[in-house]
């Protein structure tokens, strides 16, 4: 059981992380049936409060929430109040006042759900959908979920997995989660980017660092490619767009060096033919569509455990 | 006429001493004997009234932060006999006009000297030179020119400021940013922002301005202060500029001696400060540099801002902190109790050395007979916890809320006049 909030992938403990791997499962199980729908979070009010867009994020909370039976409040601050220059105080407060049990938050400055969750704005269970540069910690919990239903069905954890993580790791929410999460459970993993999207400081983090994809891509089990922002370019992170995706793209040519049995992961949305091309996303190694599904049973599993459902058993 | 009996001085005399007027009309080896009406001073500390050369009083533009009223007794309070109001406020005080008003309202205030700090380019756009002999020829005679919150980055600008107040012995304040290494910059770049994904802001942005302008400072033989050092590398330029003979004189902060950036873990703004909060070993630094003497002065960079500007998410948040009411028991701490300074070195780095660097020579004297009486009485034994609501600054964004400090401030003399008795404000007519 988790309570509270989930703000980063350090607040879950080993044995947390896999427990609410194992609920996802079941959850996932279930859904996969006739019936999707569980009863377990009816009269629960879910607000899904993104300061950013994100459709896929916020579809599969939705989704997740639905599932359950909660009443779910989508708030996206485009054309809210928020544009007319409503503080996240006076936002919270007002979701507060409106009787919401979980605020699921996106937002563009790192650390605002923690803020939302250690400030008295408001009573509900925060989860963080991206803060800013910082976490995604449910994304990190989707791709340890598919990395385990992949590479380790049977077993407890991800030990001796190899994950290359490859791409704007200084800017990468998904990256420092999944740095946290992953080697928690055991996994090793090794970064590969530019050195100018290397945050100063990747030294004290317990990963390998190479800025040279091709050494490293035939010595991994799962390779995960970060999706790379155009604008970092306009910004000298490197040359071009053609010169990246030369050095740090996943091509056809790459992908031919990988082990037999790895897989390739993506958090979307994807610039094909920039970090990835199509050949390598629509590979029958690539497990990118499993990640959008397994995102649903982790986030109901989230959901699920911070809000208290009746236990799986009585539900069925 | 006041007596004060039995003060302990900070090189350990302990004397009585009287008040007239405005001056001290007497200093004298403690006789032991009582004297009707005086304030015992048993046990206490006699010192000259503290000096800031870098404070931030909001007005004009932006009293809902502070005024020169409402700043000047935080001042008060905190034991400054003279205080430094910086540039940027709205207007900017790049006019003898705008200075002059600060000026006047510092005397309306009566409770310490407010010296404005003029600017050095017009609207801090770091581009033009603002009308530096006009301030300097002002009633409110500014010696000091800062663009504090920006720094003179253009190097050219920087060269023509420095030789420009040559004129009058002026000094040109830095705030050492680089601007480009700093787009954007939340808090010091290293482990801690890489964890929690905050943009860095590099040491090396406030060391590569110092060294240009050291040496542009050498080139042309000019005063240069920097402003608010907070980096071990920082120091050992400042070490090196120093030993070449260089006109340099630098400050620190009382926050910077104390917080690391590791407080900013939890995103609360209200350890978000330009420049940010580093690591231990930049304080370890910053302590031994001022005891060393290499950075000259302690200076509040008393920074206030309303509730909202804190009450937010980090990236809303303003940068800055209140420092007043603080920096006394801060240095005691860091400086005093870790036997890095003695009294009198604190005197010198918080009173005497500042007031030798702007020139106010009503300020940081000797205690003795015909110098004005700008003196504290503290209680250096005292603790006091920290509530932010009980600060008399308007604003509140301390980030020592809670915390438990050493000495108080019981009495404070401003020109002869007590502002502060018994550690409460006399009310002023």
């Amino acid at each position: 059981m988790i309570s509270g909030h989930l703000l980063s992938a350090a607040d879950l403990s080993k044995e947390q992380a896999l427990n609410l791997l194992a609920t996802a499962k079941e959850l996932a199980q279930i859904t996969d049936g006739p019936n999707k729908k569980l009863p377990t979070l009816r009269g629960k009010t879910i607000v899904n409060l993104f300061f950013e867009d994100s459709t896929r994020t916020r579809i599969s909370f939705e989704t997740a929430a639905k599932r359950l039976s909660a009443d779910v409040i989508n708030f996206s601050a485009k054309g809210s109040s928020v544009s007319k220059g409503e503080s996240l105080k006076d936002t919270a407060q007002t979701l507060q006042a409106m009787g919401a049990d979980a605020v699921v938050i996106r937002h563009g400055s790192s650390g605002a759900a923690k803020r939302l969750a250690d400030t008295q704005w408001i009573q509900a269970a925060v989860i963080n959908a991206g803060d800013g540069t910082h976490e995604h910690p449910t994304q990190a919990l989707l791709d340890a979920f598919t990395i385990k239903q992949h590479l380790r069905p049977g077993s407890k954890d991800l030990s001796g997995i190899k994950v290359l993580i490859v791409g704007d790791i200084l800017h990468s929410r998904v990256a420092r989660s999944n740095i946290l999460l992953l080697t928690k459970l055991g996994a090793e993993l090794t970064l590969v980017a530019p050195p100018t999207l290397l945050p100063v400081g990747v030294s004290d983090w317990p990963v390998k660092v190479s800025y040279d994809f091709d050494s490293e891509i035939s010595k991994c089990d799962v390779v995960m490619m970060l999706r790379i922002q155009l604008e970092r370019m306009a910004d000298s992170f490197f040359p071009s767009a053609q010169e990246y995706s030369r050095r740090y793209g996943l091509n056809s040519a790459r992908l031919s060096k990988l082990a037999k049995n790895a897989i390739v992961m993506h958090p979307g949305p994807m610039n094909r033919g920039l970090e990835i091309s199509a050949e390598s996303a629509d590979d029958l190694k690539s497990v990118i569509i499993d990640q959008v599904k397994n995102g649903v049973a982790v986030r109901m599993a989230v959901l699920y455990e911070l809000l208290g459902g009746a236990p799986l058993g009585d539900s069925k | 006429m006041i007596n004060i009996i039995n003060a302990k001085l900070a090189n350990g005399d302990v004397v009585d001493v009287q008040i007239n007027g405005e001056l001290i009309s007497k200093v004298s080896t403690a006789a032991g004997t009582k004297i009707k009406k005086a304030i015992d001073a048993t046990g206490k500390m006699l010192l000259p009234g503290l000096v800031d050369l870098h404070t931030h009083l909001r007005e004009p533009g932006q009293e809902d932060a502070e005024t020169v009223l409402t700043g000047s007794k935080s001042a008060a309070a905190g034991g400054f006999t003279a205080i430094s109001s910086m540039a940027n406020t709205n207007p900017v005080a790049d006019t003898a006009g705008v200075v002059e008003q600060i000026y006047r309202l510092g005397k309306a205030a009566g409770l310490c000297d407010v010296n404005p700090i003029g600017a050095v380019t017009k609207g801090l756009d770091g581009e033009k030179l603002s009308e530096i002999g006009a301030m300097a020829d002002s009633i409110a005679k500014v010696r000091i020119f800062s663009d504090d919150g920006k720094c003179v980055s253009d190097p050219l600008i920087m060269r023509r400021a420095l030789e420009y107040v040559k004129t009058f012995n002026g000094i040109i304040a830095q705030h050492a940013q680089e601007p480009r290494l700093t787009v954007d910059a939340q808090m010091n770049e290293g482990s801690v922002s890489a964890r929690i994904g905050l943009k860095g802001w590099p040491a090396i942005a406030e060391e590569a301005i110092i060294a240009r302008d050291i040496l542009l400072a050498e080139h042309v033989q000019s005063r240069l202060h920097i402003c608010h050092v907070t980096t071990a590398g920082g120091v050992d330029l400042i070490r090196w500029a120093k030993a070449r003979g260089i006109q340099v004189t630098a400050e620190v902060t009382p926050h910077h001696l104390l917080l690391t950036d590791d407080l900013v873990e939890n995103y609360d703004p209200i350890y978000k400060v330009n420049p940010p909060l580093r690591t231990q070993k930049d304080v370890m630094a910053l302590r031994e540099g001022l005891a060393e003497g290499i950075i000259d002065i302690v200076a509040t960079d008393h920074a206030p801002h309303p509730t909202e500007d804190k009450d937010c998410e980090w990236h809303s948040a303003a940068f800055g902190m209140v420092g007043l009411e603080t920096a006394l028991s801060v240095v005691v701490k860091t400086m005093i109790e870790s036997k890095l300074m003695s009294w009198s070195d604190l005197v010198n780095r918080m009173s005497i050395k500042p007031a030798k660097i702007a020139g106010y020579q009503q300020q940081g004297q000797e205690i003795a007979a015909n110098q004005p009486a700008n003196l504290i009485l503290i209680d250096p034994a005292a603790t006091w916890q920290v509530n932010p609501k009980s600060l008399h600054s308007k604003s509140k964004n301390t980030p020592f809320g809670g915390m438990e400090l050493p000495t108080t401030v019981i009495d404070v003399f401003y020109n002869g006049k007590q502002v502060v008795a018994n550690r409460k404000l006399v009310d002023q007519e």
